[in-house]
């Protein structure tokens, strides 16, 4: 009787289709990058995707030509679209770690079919985002500046300031995230190593994997191993966005100064980057006929986690009213004032639609189950988080304690170019990457169809 | 008929099955054995022998190193190379060095876990006996294998291959170099 109930229990929780075996899993996946043809769509969304990225060159291009002139950067507001992208890129990217390390220890076994493209999506987010502080410097050729190497002047990078632990925390995030999504890759490299038939693809995919086997004993080291990557990235990814945020909460500006900025930010990083994993996971599932390996129930608790986190950004909302209110600081009331009121009035009323109240149709379970809507839903939410940053970082700078060193901000059209290719850059990346690598973790898939299961007699 | 052997391979339809074979295989007296799965098989390494491996003893090493390098670092810099005076705070200004000492030893750790591990599992090695059965391909994809390599002490060839055929594999064969 209670070996019955444990196995109701079981099917119910099986994140995967029924009638998948071993073989079955391996096909399906390894087709995607082995057999199937390419289609149209891929082709016109790459195609898209790269116009961005030559638009991103383009601006790039101009930016080095002139200087970050062309941007609407100037005194007050100094940061800009570079800081409100980098926040906004590398919060996505903070969904993909949240997946593959933190779900993996709490042994939620439904993060199998879409850590690996959600690493994925870490990684290119991460590349995104690093070009924004980079460009952002002026002279993006002396930013090894930024790192302490001994050199002739003889100076040394200031480690007391929030900006250069932002150096060390993203490039550490940057190496980790790669090395523990190539670590997951290794197993599925060797995979299609021994399926495919072209010996050019065979060697190259031969060469990625090292010679993997699948030995008893090399699986007990890559488990320790992947497990304590785990661990590691699990502070890490909370430790990134907490830096980011002290980037704001260590200066004095209203508005930043606070300290509920660093769970605040973490919070709403996880946030944006579940939206645009649904964003890149409704589409994958349709195109590439996966839905049985990343089902409507991924769908289901992926938007659940976006409408938990939105509530606690919603928190964070509330507490900048509640702190200006009940603190008493004269700037900090003035702030919520301005956000209210100021020439960034529709940001921040788009902000509170997008972020707070739209989302919450996501307490409708027929809503959730619907990919068109949760489609829709994430994009709205990834709008708002974009607007979030953008209120942080401008609203604050422009309007400050002195009235006479107000200003305000009009990005450009090389802002906006800017912006626009790093999408680009992002879904090249993103195209690129569902045709050439296992966009599904293979090996993690077979641990739960029915024959992998161990009886012990 | 005397070309160099690797070892004999017997392949398996279910993670069970190559478990107790292993299990066998060991109790025989075999030790230069290994078994092959398309994922992790708990128990697997257990059964061949295999109870500890040692990753989690690098990682703790490189994490220290990288924690100590990080403070060093920022300690060598703040009091000898370059000591500067920011809002008179002290040279040793040390809770704001933590979040350094914190990203090294996270770094460190990492990549003494990825490296550590293709390290100790003899990797990258790119020529392996086994591909040259043509069934093992399926060792990552749906099948289960058991070598006992020529090595051990224990194997002869016509003994070790009746052995293999008692566990009622799906099939045996000989690996030739």
């Amino acid at each position: 009787m209670a070996q019955t109930v444990e196995r109701v229990s079981l099917a119910r929780e099986n994140p995967i289709g029924p009638g998948h075996g071993l073989g079955s899993v391996t096909d399906k996946i390894t087709d995607i990058i082995l057999r199937r043809p390419i289609g149209l769509g891929w082709v016109l969304g790459l195609l898209t995707a790269l116009g961005l990225l030559g638009a991103l060159h383009l601006a790039i291009g101009y930016l080095l030509y002139r200087g970050t002139g062309i941007w609407g950067v100037n005194i007050p507001v100094g940061w800009g679209f570079a800081i409100v992208n980098f926040v906004w890129w590398i919060g996505i990217g903070h969904a993909g770690t949240l997946i593959s390390a933190i779900l993996c220890l709490l042994r939620q076994p439904w993060r199998n079919s879409i850590n690996r493209f959600a690493e994925a999506m870490t990684i290119f987010a991460v590349m995104c985002a690093g070009l924004f502080p980079l460009l952002h410097t002026g002279r993006p050729w002396l930013a090894y500046w930024m790192f302490p190497l001994p050199n002739s002047m003889g100076v040394w990078p200031q480690f007391r300031s929030p900006l250069i632990w932002d150096v060390f925390a993203v490039s550490t995030y940057a190496t980790i995230s790669i090395v523990f999504w190539f670590v997951g890759l290794i197993p599925d490299l060797a995979t299609l190593r021994d399926t495919a038939k072209n010996p050019v693809i065979r060697g190259l995919f031969g060469a990625l994997a090292m010679g993997w086997t699948g030995s008893a004993r090399h699986w007990k080291r890559y488990e320790s191993a992947y497990l304590l990557l785990a661990g590691l990235s699990t502070p890490l990814v909370l430790s990134v966005h907490t830096v980011v945020s002290f980037d704001f909460a260590v200066g004095i500006v209203p508005g930043w100064h606070t300290t509920i900025f660093p769970p605040y930010f973490v919070a709403g990083a996880i946030y944006s980057g579940f939206a645009m994993v649904l964003v890149l996971a409704i589409p994958i599932r349709a195109a590439y006929g996966v839905s049985d390996f990343i089902t409507e129930k991924h769908l289901d608790f992926a938007a659940k986690v976006m409408l938990a986190t939105g509530l606690i950004v919603g928190y964070g909302y509330l507490m900048e009213f509640f702190t200006a209110l009940y603190g008493g600081a004269q700037y900090d009331r003035f702030l919520v004032w301005n956000r209210l009121h100021g020439p960034y009035q529709l940001a921040y009323i788009g902000l509170l639609m997008t972020n707070i109240v739209i989302p919450q149709v996501l307490w409708i379970k027929k809503i959730r189950l619907q990919p068109i809507f949760l489609f829709l839903i994430s994009c709205v939410v990834l709008v708002g988080m974009w607007l979030e940053r953008f209120i942080i970082v401008v609203v604050s700078l422009s309007r400050d304690f002195v009235t006479s060193s107000w200003g305000s901000y009009v990005p450009t059209i090389w802002d906006w170019m800017t912006y626009a290719g790093t999408l680009g850059l992002f879904f090249t990346l993103m195209f690129l990457f569902v045709r050439v690598l296992p966009m599904i973790n293979m090996a993690e898939m077979k641990t739960l169809v029915p024959e992998a299961e161990v009886h012990h007699a | 008929m005397s070309a160099p052997v690797y070892g004999i391979l017997a392949e398996f339809d279910s993670p069970h099955e190559v478990i107790s074979a292993a299990k066998r295989a060991y109790a025989e007296g075999y030790r230069k054995l290994d078994a092959y799965s398309p994922f992790p098989v708990h128990g697997l390494s257990e059964a061949i022998g295999f109870h500890k491996d040692n990753v989690s003893l690098a990682v703790l090493i490189g994490g220290i190193i990288g924690g100590l390098s990080g403070y060093g670092l920022q300690y060598w810099v703040n009091i000898f190379a370059y000591p500067i005076n920011i809002a008179g705070r002290p040279p040793n200004s040390w809770p704001a060095f933590i979040i350094i000492t914190f990203e090294l030893t996270v770094l460190f750790a990492g990549l003494t876990a990825a490296i550590g591990m293709l390290a100790m599992n003899g990797l990258p090695k790119p020529y392996n006996p086994l591909f040259n059965s043509d069934r093992f391909e399926r060792a990552s994809r749906d099948k289960f294998f058991l070598c006992i390599e020529s090595e051990d002490p224990k194997y002869d060839a016509s003994g070790t291959r009746a052995f293999m055929e008692s566990l009622q594999p799906a099939s045996v064969s000989e690996v030739p170099y």
